[in-house]
């Protein structure tokens, strides 16, 4: 058994759908070719899976899954809460399955229908007991509501400003633009563009937001002693963290006695405590990106700055490409396509491949988070 | 009541949360506190994260406090917020115990539109005053400004 995760497992296989607003494909099927393309990436046989790992609002499960795809007998299975946030958790779930010895290949995936099935927040009524009657019938209805009412006090206390947000959506932008497989690759982003875009929760604009996508993603993780034998150069899953911060509540963290230090700063801690290298050692970062203003609560949650200098870490370039740290180098939610950030993921294992159509020179680290707001995961990956 | 109205969602109290609501229906605000070591707690559940008792009181509140952030939601949103948009939506921090933020949207009279304050008056840290109205047979909490 192993005493600890850290490089004991490896991502060997990735897969992914083509991402558009509208796939003619049904989500167990979009899930499917996601999970065969990275086990055919990998070089394992579907019948060798053994385990699953998925997270909330995912509307396939293992069962049907399994069977579709012909998967083996299943001995470990597992489904992490809280929607995008739970993302890296299922990295780390099968990372600890592997590494105990519990299964040996390990599939996570991620099938949407988000751009052409309903909005989530269409089915408010259903959320209207706790903690909803608090402030549904207020109008606070939509995650863009929820996390604007926390980007105004952030703005407010620490002088940060639109401009630093459209530093983060056009660092997004600009990655997608040269990733044909993102949604917005012929869509380049200008200030003016985004200045004067419609409102969608003022403060955030359209541009703040999250792109609605059908697609699907999936990875392989098998032990870091397979993974040698596998198609690609192993990425070890170098370090894995959940966090639920004390007294938090989800997207609505109002109630907590510091609502603008979130989930990012627990899972942080145990992040950084697992691995033998620091923020500074980071070459480059996806980081869960729903909403602009979770990109500056991150960088400061995973210790790339102090407490209210994510806005002016955004100044002068710092997230492009040769900038400081590079992030989200797929175009990431913002502007590759929205699938609960699982494309992070994938593009983590690009980066450290030396395969990201935004690659960073000799990467060899990389930061991935899930959903901020939420109760969190994130994993580190390395070459 | 206007049709319009009628189609704002209503607060949906579970067993915590409704003395909140029954309070509100006699036009007064309160909020959970321990009885044991007197500490203010919301949203309201069980027991107390700081010492654990399972006694609490509700405890009237004198419905001042000062916004803490606001956001003004647009379209696309449910039709009967879509037809009052873009309205404000606030986070008040109540007088007594600041860390105790309550959402509500700031009229003009208690009755009044979402939309009815001018959005230039919306300032975080801008003093507030309770008030109450109804419905669909529900009174719920709502902010006008101190200095109006
Ligand atoms: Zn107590």
């Amino acid at each position: 058994m192993a005493a600890t995760l850290k490089d004991a497992t490896a991502i060997v296989g990735i897969g992914q759908t083509p991402f558009a607003k509208q796939l003619p494909q049904s989500e167990k099927e979009l899930a499917c070719r996601a999970i065969l393309a990275a086990l055919a990436d990998a070089g394992i046989a579907p019948a060798e899976v053994d385990a699953f790992a998925s997270y909330t609002m995912e509307e396939t499960d293992e069962v049907e899954v399994a069977k579709a795809i012909g998967a083996g007998d299943v001995t470990f299975f597992s489904k992490v809460g809280y929607g995008g946030g739970g993302s890296c958790a299922t990295v780390g779930h099968l990372a600890a399955a592997v590494a105990t010895g519990q299964a040996t290949v390990g599939v996570a995936w991620r099938s949407r229908k988000r751009g052409s099935g309903p909005r989530p927040w269409k089915n408010t009524a259903v959320q209207l007991p706790t903690p909803g009657q608090w402030t549904r019938p207020f109008g606070l209805l939509r995650p863009a509501d929820e996390i604007g009412m926390l980007a105004r006090r952030y703005m407010h206390e620490y002088g940060a400003t639109r401009d630093h947000l459209f530093n983060v959506a056009m660092a997004c932008r600009n990655r997608a633009n040269e990733n044909p497989a993102a949604m917005m690759y012929d869509r380049p982003l200008t200030r003016e563009m985004y200045m004067t875009s419609r409102m969608i929760s003022d403060p955030l604009c359209l541009f703040d937001n999250c792109l609605e996508t059908d697609g699907a993603l999936a990875c392989v993780i098998v032990s870091a002693e397979r993974a040698r034998d596998c198609r690609h150069k192993p990425v070890y899953v170098h370090s894995v963290a959940q966090g639920l911060p004390a007294q938090h509540h989800g997207m609505v963290n109002y109630w907590n006695d510091d609502p603008l230090s979130g989930p990012a700063w627990t899972a942080a801690r145990h992040l950084w405590k697992q691995a033998d290298f620091g923020p500074q050692d980071v070459d480059v970062a996806q980081i869960y990106d729903a909403f602009t203003p979770l990109i500056p609560l991150s960088l400061e949650g995973y210790g790339f700055c102090g407490r209210g200098e994510g806005a002016a870490f955004t100044e002068g370039g710092a997230l492009e490409r040769g900038g400081r740290l590079p992030i989200n180098t797929g175009g990431g939610g913002l502007s590759e396509a929205y699938v609960h950030g699982f494309n992070l993921i994938n593009e983590g294992v690009k980066q450290l491949r030396g395969a990201s159509t935004a690659q960073v020179p000799d990467a060899a680290t990389c930061l991935v988070t899930a959903g901020e707001g939420v109760p969190t995961s994130a994993i580190l990956l390395r070459a | 009541m206007t049709a319009t109205t009628d189609e704002l969602l209503l607060p949906v109290p579970d067993e915590d949360g409704a003395p909140f609501w029954e309070y509100a229906a006699r036009g007064e605000l309160r909020v959970q506190a321990c009885s044991a070591c007197g500490r203010l707690r919301f949203p309201p559940r069980p027991c107390c994260p700081r010492c654990q008792s399972f006694e609490s009181e509700w405890r009237p509140m004198s419905g001042r406090g000062r916004i803490w952030s606001y956001v003004r939601p647009h379209p696309p949103l449910l039709p009967a917020y879509a037809a009052q948009a873009p309205y404000n939506v606030i986070l008040v921090e109540l007088a007594e115990d600041p860390l105790i933020r309550l959402a509500g949207n700031l009229v003009t009279t208690a009755d009044a539109a979402l939309d009815s304050v001018d959005p230039a008056r919306l300032r975080i840290g801008a003093r507030v005053q309770v008030v109450f109205t109804e419905i669909g047979g529900v009174t719920v909490p709502r902010w006008i400004l101190e200095k109006a």
